[in-house]
């Protein structure tokens, strides 16, 4: 029994990291258009800042500032948001494919970064040697997993009611007038490019929380941690969730998170050894397939968005069905 | 260096098949299609087959053509990539892309291609095994041209190298002497004004597939000549490409092909300076000079 | 007005559905005429030849040329309904030199590719001169000619044209109007939107003004040269349903 409720502890916690990064990819597409091709860079930012901010000190690479934990994990997201910055301020004047092609390629490069940097960031063996907060008061084992895990809900709750404030809001108005019409937006007097960026670097910031927060449950970050996979499951997720919509992008965390672990489970139980190898492989083709079906037959995603009334009263848009 | 600098040129030459193919798709359908560098690994992989049935039912086309490691099987089997990989091409688009298209916006294809990629590329390794393959078994040395540099080339890799310049020399011709040439050229400038010259726009789609398609293949078996053939083909070189096209300037053909040589170029010449670990990041760095310097490549023009 | 060479038929046209620019419009051009279509800002004109030319999508009314319908064609099937359309501005293909750009036009002519070629190069001298140049830098006037040249090669009964003047100087401007003019001479329906009022009105047969997207005062150009009611409509002071 309490094997299953600390596994439900550790499902729970993991969907919900993840579904911090979805918001703040929602944030970026579903409510600004804007493409991510390597959301795994920056929740990686923050993985890694978070680890060498506020980790122990170590003797053969870069880190262990031992920074109190909610500073490391800010600069974290901090780490997280300069990327974006720089990718950001070189793309977004340009054709949306750009954006595409340049955060696929900081993700690459990012991965291929931690991996060779020994010095910085430990390379392959990634970063050890951090403390997990409030440790010596809770104590290790599930009690300390739950009490995380409570911290990560609130956190995702603080996230969520500040995307949808900002949703509601003339900000978030003018994400949407930018992403329906740009020339429009324009005419009254609004950069489309600065508003984008804002939005761009927001995102990212949340998705640096998350890598904070996973690098803090694990205490631990290696270059696996950072695979393109990453990116294409937030994307699964957010598709399923059905792009445009908070809630709807939680509840899609946990939807392709359940998918994805249940996937792995059945196939290192049922699948033949010979097989095993390819457990990947097949869960690769799971996840494309997914994004792919639901593309072509339900491109709202399953939970679409909702009507939005704005502050003024004034009704929104309806869902965005073949839009 | 001048090592780094005649093998950047070789690999340059097939990233330029690549690009070729990547940067007319992207033009005319205006999406960043992350699955083109698939099917250099779809041409890699049916030249593979083919040469296998080859050797089984005419043992005598596994003669070896001159010093290359290439038999004659080898190069039928390309051809016949050539038509797999297109009608591939085409296929992916009828299945996906066009229902994409019609329903979603540009994003959503970008998305689709992802899907489309991470598919392919995973059906490829559950075929034919995640390991690697070559086409011949047989080690061809390497022909020392100089002692002092040292430089050593494959007659592999000079067929190569030559048999692409040709490829592209009869795409030239075709750009800029034929109507059909022309009219890809119309269409990729301004695809209304086509239409109205009486230019059908779904015909050059298809036909822009199939270009695309056949020349992934050439590429992608040249790539399996020259290195090795796996399943990572396409997630190794999508990003190379990717840079080749934007240094060109996305929609210029000629822009792609400059684009691949001095992609292969600069990330060759890199590695005398960066431990090799570090050569995947070697495009984006090149994308990111690109962006800063002349965010339109170099023969682009402006676009929103 | 029985045997008129194109008739629109209570079109109603957008582009976006539930949105329609154009209201149930209807109108005429009679064969070796000039036919202008003229009207204020936003009024729907330049929608209106896009439909005729197959770009817009119709949600009702018709389209007949020569007795066929034509309504809701694909654009590359114009030419072999014996349509032209020259649109607005960028109406060449800039990358192109001027013989290529006139080969893909007679790409459909097949034999009678080449006495075309000689005859759109006789018709229009300058771009002779001038075919191995990029199209891209030619004068606006010359683009002008060499759209219209397109246009004509495969030797249409009809050609729509979207603002020829537009961005010319008057002199260019007058040069291209004249141009059609020749043309409808030699038999040639010509239907074209124009910015210009009074240079259209003198270099056309008939007018047909539009204004929100609807059809207000119609008649032989030189009728309404001197009527005050176009002054009227242009500034919004007065609307008249069609007469």
């Amino acid at each position: 029994m309490i094997g299953v409720l600390s596994y439900a502890v550790f499902f729970t916690t993991i969907a919900s990291i993840l579904a911090i990064a979805v918001l703040g990819l929602n944030l970026q597409w579903g409510n600004t258009g804007l493409f991510n091709g390597g959301v795994v860079a920056f929740f990686g930012a923050g993985a890694y800042g978070t680890m060498i901010l506020g980790g122990t000190p170590q003797a053969d690479h870069l880190g262990g500032f031992n920074l109190f934990y909610p500073l490391a994990l800010l600069g974290g997201a901090a780490a997280a948001g300069i990327l974006a910055w720089i990718v950001g301020i070189l793309t977004l004047r340009l054709r949306h494919d750009y954006l595409a092609i340049a955060t696929f390629g900081i993700a690459v490069t990012f991965e291929n970064f931690m991996r060779n940097a020994e010095t910085i960031t430990g390379g392959a063996k990634g970063l050890r040697g951090f403390e997990r907060p409030l440790r010596n008061w809770i104590g290790d084992g599930f009690v300390y997993n739950f009490v995380f895990l409570c911290f990560v809900l609130i956190l995702l709750y603080a996230v969520y009611r500040f995307l949808q404030h900002l949703v509601g809001s003339p900000f978030g108005r003018l994400l949407r007038a930018i992403r329906e019409d740009e020339e429009a937006a324009r005419s009254i007097g609004k950069s489309p490019s600065r508003v984008r960026l804002i939005a761009f670097i927001t995102g990212s910031v949340i998705m640096g929380i998350s890598g904070g927060l996973y690098a803090t449950f694990y205490a631990f970050v290696s270059p696996q941690d950072v695979l393109p996979m990453l990116t294409f499951q937030v994307w699964a997720m957010l598709i399923v969730g059905g792009a445009g919509n908070n809630r709807g992008a939680v509840m899609g965390a946990f939807v392709i998170w359940g998918a994805w672990s249940g996937s792995g489970w059945l196939l290192s139980r049922f699948a033949p050894i010979e097989a095993q190898l390819y457990t990947g492989s097949f869960q690769y083709i799971l996840i494309g397939s997914v994004i792919v079906g639901m593309l072509l037959w339900r491109p709202q995603g399953l939970f679409p968005e909702q009507l939005v009334v704005s502050q003024s009263g004034k009704s929104g848009r309806l869902s965005r069905e073949g839009d | 260096m001048i090592q780094n600098l005649t093998d950047g040129i070789l690999v340059g030459s097939i990233l330029s098949l690549g690009a070729i193919g990547l940067t007319m798709v992207m033009h005319m359908l205006r999406f960043a299609n992350f699955s083109h560098a698939e099917l250099l690994s779809i041409g890699a992989y049916s030249a593979l087959v083919f040469d296998a049935v080859f050797a089984a039912i005419l043992p005598v086309l596994t003669a070896k053509i001159g010093p290359l490691s290439m038999t004659w099987a080898l190069a039928l089997s390309m051809i016949l990539a050539v038509g797999t990989t297109a009608i591939s091409a085409l296929l992916i688009d009828r299945l996906i892309f066009r229902r994409v298209r019609d329903k979603g916006s540009e994003l959503s294809m970008v998305f689709a291609s992802f899907g489309v990629a991470m598919i392919i590329r995973n059906a490829m390794g559950l075929i034919f095994g995640l390991g690697t393959n070559l086409y011949s078994k047989d080690i061809v040395f390497a022909v020392v041209l100089s002692r002092d540099p040292l430089l050593l080339i494959k007659p592999d890799q000079v067929f190569a190298l030559v048999a692409a310049l040709a490829i592209m020399l009869v795409l030239h011709l075709i750009l800029s002497r034929t109507t059909l040439g022309y009219a890809l050229r119309a269409v990729a400038e301004n695809p209304a004004l086509a239409q109205v010259n009486g230019i059908r726009l779904s015909h050059m789609i298809m036909l822009v597939w199939l270009v695309g398609g056949g020349l992934a293949a050439i590429a992608g078996v040249f790539y399996g000549l020259t290195n090795q053939i796996s399943p990572m083909i396409g997630r190794d070189l999508v990003l190379p490409i990717f840079a080749a096209t934007i240094v060109g300037g996305i929609g210029s053909i000629y822009g792609a092909v400059l684009g691949g040589f001095i992609v292969g170029i600069a990330a060759n010449m890199a590695l005398a300076i960066l431990p090799s670990g570090y050569s995947p990041s070697v495009p984006f760095l090149i994308i990111l000079a690109v962006l800063l310097i002349r965010p339109n490549g170099l023969f682009g023009e402006e676009r929103a | 007005m029985v045997d008129a060479a194109l008739k629109v038929e209570g079109v109603t046209a957008g582009y976006v559905p539930d949105l329609p620019i154009l209201k149930e419009v209807t109108l005429t051009a009679q064969r070796g005429q000039v036919t202008v279509i003229i009207g204020p800002n936003g009024a729907g004109k330049s929608t209106l030849i896009k439909a005729i030319a197959g770009l817009v999508s119709l949600s009702a009314g018709r389209i007949i040329h020569e007795g066929a319908d034509i309504s809701g064609i694909r654009p590359d099937q114009l030419a072999g309904h014996g349509v032209s359309y020259v649109p607005q501005m960028d109406n060449i293909f800039r990358t192109l030199t001027i013989r290529q750009n006139l080969d893909l036009a007679l790409r459909s002519a097949g034999a009678e590719a080449a006495s075309r070629l000689d005859e759109l190069y006789a018709r229009f001298p300058p771009l002779a001169e001038k075919r191995n140049e990029k199209a891209g830098a030619l004068s606006g006037g010359q683009r002008q000619f060499l759209a219209v040249a397109m246009a004509l090669a495969s030797k249409p009964s009809l050609i729509l044209m979207d603002e020829p003047s537009a961005g010319l100087s008057p002199k260019a401007a007058q040069e291209v109007l004249e141009c059609a003019r020749g043309l409808a001479e030699q038999g040639v329906t010509i239907l074209l939107v124009e910015q210009n009022v009074n240079q259209a009105l003198r270099l056309s047969d008939y007018c047909f003004i539009l204004a929100e997207g609807c059809n207000q005062v119609e008649g032989p150009a030189a009728d309404l040269m001197n009527d005050p009611v176009v002054g009227e409509i242009y500034l919004g002071a007065k609307r008249v349903k069609s007469a």
